[in-house]
């Protein structure tokens, strides 16, 4: 019986022991990403990330002495769902703030449910519409199409050629690409003498590239997508073209290195900073974030994707603003990730204003061409 | 222009054999069984992928693309033995939602076996472009050519000249008539699941160098095996063969000569006219079903 009392005993101690602790709610971070599906080259990376990182800040004792808690759902990359599970974070989850989105698809269909309920929301999404026109509550952290077709015709204005040929897939990312090149060319005195296209699932484009070699096109841009770039980078050298070659930052991976082989040689493309990171001096303010997160996640999850840096952005953006919101007041957060100044991230320096909710210049990017099987910085 | 055009028939005769080959798996079993195996695809995703595992395990390359070949022939059977087999007597319509099961069970284990990554097989005799006139191919496109005209020549010769062949053809035109005159039904079926796992497996591993290989890889693959078949007319192994070369160079012109981004448009238009005024498909043979 004595023995009995003293357990109770030291129970009820150990509860009010533990009481300081637990009277901290914890932070609910929710997110929705596609880490099964089409994209989950995108999604299974950023959702690697944030876990990475949650449970990392919880082991350093959180954020203001509170602990973060990962409220995830996976839409598949079906905008639908995404919907229903933003619904879900905000009623149900009471979450604080959400970080997630993978494709642009499922950004835009969530916007009207978080703007309605005000919550801050971080996408992790490429297109330039989700932040245009800017949106009270909804803020992202990759680089947008437009930089990224920006930054290639800048280096063909550097290079004098004006005549370009594009080849692109049916997918969104393909086809918000297309729209960005069409429209930024005039800008640029660039003209387009092909615009040619494919399936994201085609197995070859030797038709769509024997067309262009018969124009007088001076370079081709190729902005896709998974496979089917390294399959037209194969097709291009198969029929001869030696035209200078042109991707996209989606296919900044070494994967495509090593699906394209030899063919990718002298490729050029716009790419965050993550995949070249040992080769930036030691003077630039990014290298060590960079080099700190490439070294975390490869020790645990392999080789390092750009698009898991974005969550890594994303979370640090948030976490940083709560830290400055002295709690988790969805206003004061909100407030204070447009006030984000000279955040280092892995995609670039992040400057936020009222007027621009993603913060990153061109210079975000860095123009690097494959060259003996690696990614070199073009200077 | 001559030059062009003429490349534009190389592709189309590349990426139809690629076509033809899938196409042959889904005749085979059509053949023995009037079932068509929606999991035909992901014997050419199995056979790829499993070539690239055995490749990077350090098998030289000839070994690795028996063993995955073998490997494949072992899942058909399996699949036969202890997916289509249970259900014997089942309708054909339950028999094809089997396969359809069977394709998404595969896809997922390989999912897990390998990722979701895409993986390459590297070119079995280099890269160095071949020129033919005005048109390149490449080397391993030869290569998908030869072992295609290879393999259907065998498949033709097992078909028509063996024994074996032709009680497996016996099954296919009356399963009751070919089991009285002392045919074993069900180890034709194993055999047919076999053969076509195999042919899908060589299929996988010949053009794993050129169009790559996922654990998804299958669908589109199995899609257009499928449209081969039945243009050809199903179950004739010859006529999948012309369906796939005839899709494969529709798909090249349609591209080249009218407009990219109709290239898939055009090639379905094909298929659905054939099925509307020769709904057996151009080689097929007329049914008469006696009510």
């Amino acid at each position: 019986m004595k023995s009995l009392w003293q357990t109770a005993l030291v129970a009820l101690l150990l509860c009010a022991g533990l009481n300081p602790a637990r009277g901290a709610e914890p932070i609910r971070v929710g997110s929705f990403l596609a880490v099964t599906g089409p994209a989950s080259f995108l999604g299974d990376p950023e959702l690697k990330t944030l876990q990475m990182y949650v449970e990392d800040l919880n082991a350093k004792g959180g954020v203001k002495g509170r602990k973060l808690e990962l409220i995830h759902y996976d839409t598949g990359g079906n905008a639908k769902d995404a919907v229903s599970f933003v619904k879900r974070l905000i009623k149900n989850d009471n979450v604080d703030l959400i970080i997630g989105g993978t494709t642009t698809g499922d950004t835009l269909a969530v916007i009207p449910d978080v703007e309605k309920e005000g919550v801050p929301f971080i996408s992790l999404a490429g297109a330039v519409e989700i932040i245009e026109p800017v949106k009270k509550w909804v803020f992202k952290v990759p680089h947008t199409d437009r930089m990224a077709v920006a930054k290639i015709y800048e280096d063909l204005r550097k290079r004098g050629l004006t005549k370009v040929a594009i080849i692109t897939g049916d997918g969104g990312f393909d086809k918000s690409g297309r729209e960005q090149l069409l429209k930024l060319a005039p800008q640029y005195g660039i003209t387009l003498v092909a615009d040619e296209s494919y399936g994201n699932k085609d197995t070859d484009m030797t038709a769509q590239l024997t067309k262009i070699r018969a124009t007088d096109a001076q370079a081709i841009i190729n902005f896709g997508l998974g496979q089917a770039p390294a399959i037209v980078t194969k097709n291009i050298k198969q029929l001869g073209i030696t035209l200078p070659l042109y991707q996209s930052h989606g296919v900044a991976s070494k994967t495509f290195i090593d699906l394209a082989g030899d063919a990718a040689e002298g490729a050029r493309l716009p790419a965050a900073a993550l995949v070249v990171a040992e080769q930036l001096p030691d003077a630039d303010p990014q290298k060590p974030v960079l080099m700190a997160y490439k070294n975390k996640y490869e020790a645990k999850h392999g080789p390092v994707s750009t698009f898991g840096g974005h969550a890594y952005d994303g979370l640090m953006i948030a976490v940083a603003a709560i830290q400055r919101a002295g709690g988790t007041d969805k206003a004061k957060v909100r407030d204070e990730i447009e006030k984000t100044q000279g955040f280092i991230g892995t995609a670039g320096v992040f400057n936020m204003t009222p007027q621009d909710h993603m913060g990153l210049t061109v210079d975000a990017f860095k123009l690097v061409e494959v060259r003996n099987g690696s990614w070199k910085i073009v200077q | 222009m001559l030059e062009q055009f003429f490349q534009f028939l190389v592709t189309g005769v590349t990426v139809g054999s690629l076509y033809a080959l899938v196409g042959l798996g889904f005749a085979l079993i059509y053949n023995a069984s009037d079932v068509v195996n929606f999991a035909q695809g992901e014997f050419v995703m199995l056979g790829a992928m499993t070539a690239i595992a055995l490749l990077n395990a350090g098998l030289p390359l000839p070994l690795a693309a028996i063993a995955a070949t073998l490997a494949a022939i072992l899942v058909g059977l399996l699949l036969e033995r202890f997916a289509i087999e249970p259900a014997q007597g089942a309708s054909v319509v339950t028999t094809i939602i089997i396969t359809i099961g069977a394709a998404i069970f595969l896809r997922g284990v390989a999912l897990l076996l390998w990722g979701k990554g895409f993986h390459a097989l590297p070119p079995f005799s280099g890269d160095a472009p071949i020129r033919l006139g005005g048109a390149t191919v490449l080397p391993q496109s030869l290569w998908v050519l030869g072992v295609t005209v290879l393999l259907v020549s065998l498949v033709r010769a097992f078909f028509n000249r063996t024994l074996l062949g032709k009680a497996l053809l016996a099954c296919s035109f009356n399963r009751a008539a070919a089991q009285l005159v002392g045919i074993n039904v069900r180890v034709m079926l194993r055999l047919a699941y076999g053969l076509s796992a195999g042919l899908g497996a060589m299929a996988g591993i010949l053009i794993a160098p050129i169009t790559f290989s996922s654990y998804e890889a299958g669908v589109m693959l199995g899609l257009k095996g499928f449209s081969a078949a039945i243009v050809g007319g199903i179950g004739n192994p010859m006529g999948a063969v012309a369906g796939g070369v005839l899709l494969g160079l529709l798909e090249a012109l349609g591209a080249g000569l009218i407009s990219s981004g109709y290239k898939d448009a055009i090639a379905f238009l094909f298929v659905l006219m054939v099925l509307f005024f020769q709904p057996t498909g151009l080689f097929g043979h007329k049914v008469a079903e006696r009510v």
